[in-house]
């Protein structure tokens, strides 16, 4: 009774810096390297030379300091400005689109029907193409007056040939058609896999509950593979700021800018115009961008949240 | 003492023998390079294709081995300037678009070819370079002269043209006698033409380039020299928003208007492509079209083009474009890529280009063929016309030419907006442009 009643004995406080303390870190420390080589290094280097003016095969020796001259002029230059508002409404149709035809083709194609396995095969072709044949496919596609898109539309609509890649509103809608085959199988891909995890006990219980379609994919499914989807939303994100090379290939940025996403205006700026250290400062705001956006979505909806061991 | 005297006499012999060989190697100008390797970089064309069998031929006859890096012609760029501004390129011989000239010297990337020409021992006396069409040779090779990018005192020769080029008309003759239109010979007789061919024959009138940047700017150039327009005056203010800027704008406007389906988005292939697979009547622009017509792979129209001068307006201004060859700074086998650029821009290296089914570049050439291809007595009488200041071949021209004037340019083409303004607007940004690159410096400096 009294061994119970004593007070509990004062543990020995553990050094702060344990060696034990210390051994995840040892364990992460390669990953960590690898990402600080490979990933922070070139993003400090482009903001490093998004305060010079810098022209290519010239000495950077030679290369003038301009100081925050690039930041104040990509503020006020309306080029930067119409490609930012190109890429955030490619990015909302593309994504919007994408997120609903995937999760709808997984959820068609989740059941053991006959031949899943082939259409699955099927959906997910796109993805295995390389974006510049993707680009060449879809320009030839599009093309005014060679392209099939043209030719069937005349034979069984009887429309008039439409120059898709030469009208600003018609390439912007051919760039977010070619994006929405390429990815929908991305989602649809991750999306199915995040399905055929769920387990089935709690499927069979709002079975048993009396959960009809609707119900069981809205209220228990889709909130279950909850993570899943902001991963997969978030991975699609960052790529629609990517992306670069099917607009290159498809409409080189044009009609005008309507297509010009801001990687495309950053490429055109270092390469066409010269002007790497601008291109830079573009780039700088292009990863603050991404980086804001992505916070963004990881704050309403961090998939490691739900892991409370971590 | 006997064995002493037969090494000696071996010795002699040897020397003398090597001597002897030494000199027989003196008399073939090739053998001092046999077995070393160029790199060349030049564009994946039609011309350029045909050489390579001209190139097969120099290394059978030299011992020097060619390799060839063939990109897309709007591509060589980045990669060429990456190569030459390393301490050692990988590139013997470039070959670049005539408007990259002045950027290459600007940056001293490029071997100026008086280093070569006055090595006896490289020249070949035969050579004749004044043989070479003086409008080529000045737009492709020469920088440094009046304006930076003209003939002048103080220009000098970096390249030598292969693959130039200047504009003429190329016309369907049946279409064309369909419409009832004979081929125009000034810009008010084209610009009646463009509605009469498209309304009788229902085919494209006239093809163009119209893609966003590059494209659609060169295709407004063809038509600013011959109307008297000018990108710059000899101040460098901006002067192609005046009258003569804003007609070849309207001109592509209706060209567009009244031509096969797409122009905005033709680069030069599509744009080639419209006529010679038989959707557009006419065509002006590079006199590549000629010989392009005439290969089975490419065309649908052999036997139907006839050709013509280049429209005139107020005046007579065809363009002067293309390629030239040069060798990079930092080549390791300079002497050898002089002598595979002597030789495939040497008189039988020409004519050789021309059987092969590419273009010539002299007039010895030109005048040799004039009566077997219906386009050379054409050219012949185009290229005193060809206007070497028809677009200005100054450093800064990349950006102006795609960012500022491609961008307006389109917005011509594509909408029914004023013309004026969109021209102005595009002057005051080349302005900006100019002023940031200190060409203004000078006249601040006076005033």
């Amino acid at each position: 009774m009294a061994a119970t009643a004593s007070p509990p004995l004062p543990q020995p406080r553990r050094p702060r810096f344990s060696s034990r303390a210390l051994t995840p870190y040892w364990f992460i420390l390669p990953a960590v390297a690898v990402m600080a080589g490979g990933l922070v290094y070139p993003v400090l280097d482009a903001l490093y030379l998004s305060f010079f003016d810098w022209k290519i095969a010239t000495p950077f020796s030679k290369a003038e300091n301009v100081g925050l001259a690039n930041y104040v002029r990509m503020l006020a230059d309306p080029d930067v400005r119409e490609s930012l508002w190109v890429t955030l409404r490619f990015g909302f149709w593309t994504i919007t689109i994408e997120m609903v035809l995937g999760v709808a083709l997984a959820l068609m194609l989740e059941k053991p029907i006959r031949g899943a396995s082939v259409f699955r095969t099927i959906f997910i072709l796109p993805l295995m193409v390389s974006p510049v044949v993707v680009g060449l496919i879809w320009r030839y596609l599009f093309d005014a007056r060679i392209g099939w898109i043209n030719y069937y539309l005349g034979l069984w609509f009887g429309f008039e040939p439409q120059v898709w890649l030469g009208v600003p509103d018609l390439a912007f809608f051919a760039i977010v058609l070619t994006d929405i085959w390429q990815w929908t199988p991305f989602i649809f891909i991750i999306v199915i896999a995040g399905l055929q995890a769920l387990p089935s006990e709690v499927l069979e219980a709002s079975r048993i509950d009396g959960a009809n379609w609707w119900q069981q994919t809205f209220l228990v499914k889709l909130p279950m593979i909850r993570s899943i989807l902001v991963i997969a939303l978030l991975m699609r994100l960052i790529d629609v700021f990517r992306a670069l090379e099917v607009m290159y290939i498809m409409t080189g940025g044009g009609p005008g800018r309507a297509t010009e996403l801001l990687s495309l205006h950053i490429y055109n700026r270092a390469f066409d115009a010269q002007l790497l250290g601008y291109a830079s400062a573009i780039a700088v705001l292009l990863i603050v961008i991404v980086f804001g956006l992505s916070a963004a979505i990881l704050a309403h909806g961090n998939p490691m949240n739900e892991k409370t061991d971590v | 003492m006997k064995k002493w005297t037969v090494a000696a006499g071996s010795m002699v012999l040897a020397a003398l023998g090597t001597f002897l060989v030494a000199g027989n190697a003196a008399a073939n100008p090739y053998e001092k390079y046999a077995g070393s390797t160029i790199v060349v970089s030049w564009p994946a064309l039609s011309h350029f294709r045909k050489a390579e069998t001209l190139v097969q031929e120099f290394t059978d006859e030299t011992g020097i081995e060619v390799e060839i890096d063939a990109l897309q012609y709007l591509k060589l760029r980045d990669r060429q300037l990456l190569e030459m501004s390393k301490e050692e390129g990988e590139y013997d011989v470039v070959s670049w678009v005539v408007m990259w000239k002045g950027e290459y010297v600007a940056k001293g990337l490029l071997t100026p070819l008086s280093q070569m020409f006055t090595n006896g021992a490289l020249v070949d006396p035969e050579y004749d370079i004044d043989d070479i069409a003086d409008a080529y040779l000045q737009n492709g090779g020469v920088v440094g002269g009046k304006k930076g990018y003209m003939p002048g005192k103080s220009g000098g020769l970096y390249g030598v043209p292969f693959g130039a080029e200047t504009s003429i008309l190329a016309y369907r003759m049946d279409l064309l006698e369909q419409a009832g239109v004979a081929p125009p010979t000034t810009y008010d007789e084209l610009r009646a033409a463009l509605p009469v061919i498209k309304d009788k024959t229902g085919v494209g009138a006239l093809t163009s380039r119209g893609k966003t940047g590059h494209q659609v700017t060169a295709g407004w150039l063809l038509h600013l020299a011959p109307l008297g327009g000018k990108i710059f005056d000899d101040a460098w203010n901006p002067v192609f928003n005046n009258a003569a800027g804003v007609e070849a704008a309207q001109i592509m406007r209706e060209i567009t208007q009244t031509g096969p389906t797409g122009i905005p988005s033709y680069g030069f292939s599509e744009a080639s492509a419209a006529f010679l697979q038989g959707d557009a009547a006419m065509y002006i622009d590079t006199l590549k079209i000629a010989a392009m017509s005439r290969d089975p792979k490419l065309s649908k129209v052999d036997g139907k083009v006839g050709f013509a001068l280049h429209p005139v307006g107020s005046r007579c201004g065809s363009e002067t474009g293309g390629f030239a060859v040069g060798i990079p700074a930092n080549s390791q086998h300079k002497e050898a890529a002089f002598l595979f650029i002597q030789y495939i821009t040497s008189k039988a290296g020409d004519r050789r280009m021309v059987e092969l089914g590419g273009d010539p570049v002299r007039m010895s050439t030109i005048a040799h063929f004039a009566d077997q291809f219906a386009e050379y007595p054409v050219v012949l009488e185009q290229l005193p016309c060809a206007d070497p200041d028809w677009r200005p071949l100054i450093p800064e021209w990349n950006e102006l030419n795609i960012d500022v004037l491609g961008q307006a340019l389109t917005q011509v083409i594509t909408t029914d907006d004023p013309i004026q303004p969109i021209m102005d607007a595009a002057a005051e940004k080349a302005r900006a442009i100019m002023e940031r690159e200190g060409y203004y410096a000078w006249a601040r400096y006076r005033e």
